[in-house]
């Protein structure tokens, strides 16, 4: 046991040594030294808890994709029927239960409708997105298909991440870091942001942009009971819009969708001078919008944002330019926000802030500065306690503490781990606890002595007697440590890296170091007696 | 040198000569403890509640109207705030919990968090938000099941492994200490009715883990002792094993505790709770490892032929042909 051949001496220093130095750029830059950087410089990751920063987890509602599809399948076919020649008329059509059904006025023409859905059907993959059944020989009914459904969720969450990823670069913040979490959601953290509400809003804003006819034959008396007539939908007016506190019926189908856009701009409206957003078209967009404007010259149409009317103006002439104006009570900040989240595109669902987590960057370094403060009592009162019962025992126990915090931090800064608030508690619990391998191989030795071994006998037996108890207590913290990092979250992870470290360091350590620093001392001095 | 002895040498305290009533009354913390638990409840964090919690410097204020704020916040109509101190005197915390008919609703906690951002904002000059968490009624309750998940998990998984590294009754007699300790810990909690946040649920593990710290070593010299002094009477055996690693468990106990106390005097705020619990749990932990693990082994029948296999049928059989039996 206390056997130290050079090449084992060697080897363990260098370990030692290498561990130790990776250390260097982390602590350089938590003390805020400068570091050359000619030299590695990998650190360990400040936690937004301790570097400040914003953390955001987005959650997307799964069932609107599904009814999104089933819209954008409703008017696909209506419009593949009403192109078949003969058109193919149909009615009784229905959304509902996840479903799309339809009656064909001629039940005769159930092969022709079903030629003319069969290409509608499946996407590109060799998945079969869609079922179609006919039922009493005129009622089609088409179901999503599970894996069609996963498909199109995983598509939209794809999507909604790089929508997301684009608005908040064009906030110019730092290394952001986005990524998908689960079925349905987007974590975003943020570092050294003060004040996430910008953030938060660019991110809750879906940016779905709809231009829709009014139905101008809705009538006042249904509205207000909250009736639709078919093929209408009722839309509340956008709070300090023109229409706020109020309710417009608009047509379903046949408007043009905010998709097709190739910019937007915050701009003032030349007659009001109010904030408003100019934008337009892509060339698809632009026919769409053609049409709808030639079509419907001295109508209204409502300008639809996320579900809320914007503004219902009158269309004097068809525009073709494909540019349009948008109002509706914005103020300089709102429409430059809308004109970002236009521009990064919509998102394909709504995103809801489900958990934030927002520090600020003054209490993080706070929080470092106290925390580091802490860390240093508790090392010199543990040092104290450790040398004065220990002696020279102690002093190898002590020399062995430093090295194991900094091989914690060396590792942690290969690793690119994360430290965190509570990984500082992990720091001083790991302090206090290392020693435990200390203590009770010394303990050990003293009662070796006691019982009347010799110097080295004694020793060896200590070692050798308390390293099964140790072996033991550290799997057993392992396997704590490591069912906390699994069902942890974010700092409290942060906590379990530093314990689970801490363990093979602190073995390494307060096991096999001050095994090699006894033994050299032992062979080289000789005693008769040790005092310990 | 005169080193330092905490504890002198040959202690020959008689540890398990009250097991039984240490026992009783221990069993009676963990039922009073759950009691607790069920009847004053656990005080949730907006990690496992829901809500938001804010925290804000006054910067032109010497203290912060905290009486003010909290009639602010509740005039909001989200039930009772918590309105705290939290680190400065002008330095508070404010929490509001999820209204429970809101639970389900995915942006609501965020809804209300900016609701009481911007009121507290409107009324006072210079409020600097150092922090902010807001929790969503659905993320809280998988915080919930999975912290319990951990806590199962953890006490199981490390029972499984001291029974397979040790005997069956060491498994259990480990897995009850814990459970003492985690109830105990938890009835703490539910008395004083301090906040229970995730970083609680970290602590509680740690505690597990360094309970289990001390059980391991009485346990690992109860296993020597027993090979060692086989005609030794159990309860003395215990006593022994006990005795002989108490100076270490001292020294341990004091190392941590020495190591903490600092952070919880002088370290960050939002870390005391979590130091907290920690150091509670030492003293819990430490007493369980003496009281609850080692006793535990007498009623589940330890043997000095738990270790050493007692003759084997064949060696029996062997013995009767030569009528030595």
């Amino acid at each position: 046991m206390l056997d130290f051949p050079r090449w084992k001496r060697i080897w363990l220093w260098g370990i030692t040594a290498i561990v130790m130095l990776a250390a260097l750029p982390s602590l350089a830059s938590l003390t805020n030294t400068p570091w050359p950087e000619s030299l590695p410089d990998k650190t360990v990751n400040l936690g937004l808890d301790l570097a400040g920063g914003s953390h955001i987890l987005l959650e997307a509602d799964q069932s609107q994709v599904a009814q999104q599809r089933l819209e954008n399948m409703e008017e696909a076919v209506r419009n593949a029927l009403a192109d078949e020649d003969p058109a193919i008329r149909i009615g009784d059509i229905s959304t509902a239960d996840g479903r799309l059904s339809f009656l064909l006025d001629d039940p005769a023409q159930v092969d022709a409708a079903r030629e003319a859905i069969l290409p509608l059907m499946n996407g590109a993959g060799l998945v079969s997105e869609w079922n179609l059944e006919v039922v009493d020989g005129n009622r089609m009914l088409l179901t999503q298909t599970e894996s069609g459904l996963q498909d199109a969720i995983t598509l939209a969450m794809d999507s909604a991440t790089d929508v997301v990823r684009r608005r908040i670069d064009s906030l110019g913040t730092r290394e952001p870091t986005i990524i998908r979490q689960g079925d349905n959601r987007i974590v975003v953290q943020v570092p050294g942001l003060a004040d996430p509400e910008e953030l938060k809003a660019l991110l809750g804003q879906t940016a779905r942009l709809e231009f829709k006819l009014l139905d101008t034959q809705a009538l006042q008396t249904e509205i207000a009971q909250g009736i639709a007539r078919p093929g209408s939908e009722l839309v509340p007016g956008a709070p300090g819009g023109d229409y706020e506190g109020t309710v417009l019926a608009v047509k379903r189908l046949g408007g043009v969708r905010g998709d097709s856009l190739t910019g937007a701009q915050q701009t003032f409206d030349p007659q009001t001078n109010e904030p408003a957003v100019s934008i337009t078209f892509d060339s698809q967009g632009t026919q769409r919008f053609a049409r709808l404007t030639t079509d419907n010259v001295n109508r209204q149409f409502a300008i639809i944002l996320d579900g809320r009317v914007l503004s219902a103006p009158t269309i004097r002439e068809p525009i073709l330019a494909g540019t349009s104006q948008i109002t509706g009570g914005f103020t300089v900040k709102s429409a430059t926000q809308l004109a970002i989240s236009l521009n990064s595109g919509a998102l394909p669902v709504d995103l809801t802030v489900v958990e934030e987590r927002t520090v600020g960057p003054d209490l993080g370094a706070e929080s470092i500065r106290t925390g580091t403060i802490a860390m240093g009592i508790g090392t010199l009162l543990v040092i104290l306690l450790m040398v004065s019962t220990y002696g020279r025992f102690g002093l190898y126990a002590t020399a062995a503490l430093f090295i194991n915090v900094l091989m914690i931090l060396g590792i942690m800064a290969v690793l690119s781990t994360t430290l965190t608030l509570p990984g500082i508690a992990g720091f001083v619990l790991t302090i206090g606890a290392a020693v435990d391998a200390n203590v009770l191989i010394y303990e050990r030795i003293r009662e070796e002595r006691k019982r009347g071994r010799r110097v080295v006998a004694a020793v060896e037996n200590g070692y050798k007697e308390a390293s099964r108890a140790i072996y033991d207590a550290n799997v057993t913290n392992f396997i704590a440590g490591v069912l906390l990092f699994l069902f942890g979250s974010g700092p409290v992870r942060g906590f379990a890296v530093v314990l689970i470290i801490g363990l093979f360091t602190s073995v390494f350590t307060g096991v096999t170091l001050t095994r090699m620093w006894v033994a050299g001392w032992l062979r080289k001095a000789r005693p008769s007696d040790i005092n310990v | 040198m005169r080193l330092l002895k905490l504890v002198p040498d040959d202690t020959n305290i008689k540890f398990l000569k009250w097991r039984l009533p240490f026992y009783v009354v221990s069993v009676l913390l963990i039922i009073a403890s759950w009691g607790l638990v069920y009847t004053n409840g656990l005080n949730y964090g907006v990690d496992f509640a829901g809500g938001q919690e804010v925290r804000l410097t006054f910067e032109q204020m010497e203290e912060a109207p905290i009486d003010d704020l909290r009639e602010r916040v509740t005039a909001l109509g989200y039930g009772d705030p918590v309105v705290q101190r939290f680190g400065g005197a002008n330095e508070v915390s404010i929490r509001v919990r999820l209204p429970e008919e809101v639970e389900g609703v995915p942006g609501a906690a965020a809804e209300i968090g900016n609701q009481v951002i911007a009121t507290i904002k409107d009324a006072y000059e210079g409020v600097r938000q150092d922090g902010n968490d807001t929790v969503s009624g659905k993320v809280a309750s998988e915080f919930r099941d999975t912290a319990l998940q951990a806590l199962i998990f953890a006490m199981l998984a490390i029972a499984l492994y001291i029974w397979v590294r040790f005997e069956w009754q060491f498994g259990v007699g480990a897995l009850f200490a814990l459970f003492h300790d985690v109830s105990l810990t938890l009835g703490m909690f539910a008395l004083l009715q301090l906040e229970f946040s995730l970083q609680i649920i970290a602590a509680i593990l740690a505690i597990i883990g360094y309970s289990l710290n001390d059980t391991i070593v009485v346990y690992d010299r109860i296993r020597e002792n027993l090979k060692k002094y086989r005609k030794m009477p159990i309860p003395e055996l215990l006593d022994l094993s006990v005795n002989e690693t108490l100076a270490r468990t001292v020294m341990t106990s004091l190392t941590l505790l020495i190591a903490l106390v600092p952070l919880l005097l002088f370290g960050p705020a939002s870390l005391f709770g979590l130091t907290a619990a920690i150091t509670l749990g030492i003293f819990v932990g430490t007493y369980s490892s003496v009281y609850m693990a080692a006793p535990i082994l007498i009623w589940l029948g330890v043997s000095s032929d738990s270790f050493v296999p007692r003759e084997s049928v064949a060696d029996v059989q062997e013995k009767k042909a030569r009528g030595e039996a």
